[in-house]
């Protein structure tokens, strides 16, 4: 086993004794020495798993979360030297995560704290104005295709996902309610925006970013709201700045 | 080949400069003191897009800016990875930066990033592999770079050469230059139980491009000696200000950078801090 391989176990399994052939300087081995490497690694995914997901970390407990994150990091170390991307298993582990599994919204939080990052270091988009769209006639309309800014996304969940992020992260947020909930990520300029979408709206947008037609998007999200306010979801995809393009076949 | 469009600034000034923190964007703009440039972590500015790479766009029209990768792993023995490579190539290529810095450590194995600066034993066998490592990383990103010396809480028993002389010998055989960390310094010689003074003296400090001072915590191993850690996230102590005064007094000024990443202080003490390095400075341009 190679000087680094042995040193890499070492770091990750505290179980382990330190490797072999480092010394302290009157030559003996370097226990405590190396816990500083092995101390290092381990506080500072810590810190970066808490920074990206603090209402995880509000949900289940700072002291829960450290301990949480000191398994997932041994179980899913980085694989990319961009930390601030680090934790896209999270969802995963915590749907298998046994002591958490009273808390069936956390995954679905967890991708919504992902999102929110991916959001926010997202390559930077020139939306269309409003009237590209309200000045296009009907028929070309109906078979228009939107392309969407990097910076959006859609969290689609059976839990009020939003109304949970709220109450953890603004000062005097309401109760969540009960009823799952689409939620629209936009980054009008460089902070992102959470909005809740009316009823029918995450079937709308999902549509369309995966490709469907503006009339084949409006027709599905009708099939399941009869009264499918498209007003209000084109408002909030104005106002997100998140239309970057009407594809015209 | 470096891009057609020339650099605003050439190089780093030998003046004090702060590692760049997004809390203190405005107060950079507005009161900047006696900060002359700033170095960021390439890492942090490898995303697509969004307020990070707005800022740093920002910045770089007034100050020179020093980006200082931290996961390249250039002491690793597998490859380079060529991914981080790629990014690292973009990032140099847009921003054309007055300096490019690495450190002489490893931080990825087997597709595991650490996230930490973690140590080599210095040895033939070594020293050939982050040559080799250096040309590659020379010859992708098109410009030297500089290599910063290690903080050490260890030794390895098949170590057969001296830091400063491993370092003196990459720089020599890459052509790269060196980046000086006298609080490293201070904490290895510590560790170590050597002398930070006889360090200093022999390092090849005509290679040096850039020096760093940061703050370090005080532990003990299991045998009570000292075992100071490298943490970032304190005043320079003033043991480290008389080994950089020495070291400025020796090699002449260098653009001289406090290193301040955690439990990072309000925008006036940072300064404050920077400010304590210009008088030095100004006595060795003098």
């Amino acid at each position: 086993m190679g000087g680094q391989t042995a040193f890499t176990r070492a770091l990750l399994d505290p179980a382990l004794a330190a490797p072999e052939g480092l010394v302290n300087p009157d030559g003996a081995p370097a226990t405590k020495r190396f816990d500083v490497y092995r101390n290092n690694v381990a506080v500072s995914l810590i810190e970066a798993l808490e920074t990206g997901f603090p209402v995880i970390c509000k949900l289940v407990g700072e002291a829960f979360f450290k301990a949480m994150a000191g398994i997932y990091l041994r179980r899913f170390p980085p694989t990319s030297q961009l930390m601030m991307f680090y934790g896209q298993d999270m969802p995963a582990f915590l749907t298998g995560f046994e002591p958490v599994q009273h808390l069936q919204y956390l995954p679905d939080v967890a991708r919504l704290e992902l999102a929110l990052r991916a959001c926010y270091h997202a390559a930077d988009a020139t939306p269309i104005a409003p009237e590209t769209l309200q000045d296009m006639p009907a028929d070309r309309l109906m078979a228009a295709r939107f392309e969407f800014a990097p910076a959006m996304a859609l969290i689609r969940s059976r839990w009020p996902v939003h109304g949970i992020w709220r109450m953890n992260m603004e000062d005097g947020a309401p109760q969540p309610g009960n009823a799952g909930e689409n939620v629209l990520l936009t980054r009008p300029e460089y902070d992102p925006q959470l909005t809740t979408l009316a009823p029918g709206g995450g079937t709308f947008v999902a549509a369309l970013m995966n490709g469907k037609a503006f009339g084949e998007s409006l027709d599905a999200a009708t099939a399941q709201v009869p009264d499918f306010d498209l007003t209000a979801t084109l408002g909030v995809l104005f106002a997100g700045a998140a239309i970057t393009r009407l594809n015209e076949d | 080949m470096l891009d057609s469009n020339a650099p605003r600034f050439e190089r780093l000034p030998n003046a004090p400069g702060v590692g760049y923190k997004p809390q203190h964007f405005s107060d950079i703009l507005e009161n900047p003191g006696p900060v002359a440039w700033l170095e960021i972590h390439a890492e942090n500015y490898m995303g697509d897009g969004g307020r990070p790479l707005a800022q740093l766009r920002i910045l770089a029209e007034r100050f020179a800016i020093s980006v200082h990768g931290v996961g390249l792993s250039i002491g690793g023995e597998g490859p380079l990875d060529p991914d981080h490579l790629a990014r690292l190539k973009h990032l140099l290529g847009w921003l054309q930066p007055a300096s490019f810095s690495e450190h002489l450590a490893w931080s990825t194995h087997d597709s595991h990033f650490l996230n930490d600066l973690l140590p080599l034993p210095y040895n033939a066998a070594t020293l050939a592999r982050v040559c080799d490592h250096i040309d590659r990383v020379q010859e992708v990103v098109g410009r030297r770079m500089l290599l910063e010396n290690p903080s050490n809480y260890l030794a390895f028993a098949e170590s057969d050469m001296a830091e400063v002389d491993f370092l003196a010998e990459i720089a020599r055989r890459t052509g790269c230059g060196l980046l000086f960390d006298v609080n490293n310094v201070f904490v290895s010689a510590t560790n170590q139980q050597t002398d930070p003074l006889g360090y200093i003296d022999a390092f090849p400090l005509d290679r040096v491009g850039e020096i760093h001072l940061g703050g370090h915590d005080e532990d003990m191993d299991e045998t009570g000696a000292p075992l100071l850690i490298d943490s970032h996230g304190k005043p320079v102590v003033d043991p480290v200000w008389a080994l950089y005064r020495h070291t400025i007094e020796t090699g002449g000024a260098k653009p001289t950078l406090i290193e301040w990443d955690n439990d990072v202080p309000d925008w006036p003490v940072l300064m404050a801090e920077a400010q304590r390095a210009a008088p030095i400075l100004q006595a060795a341009l003098a």
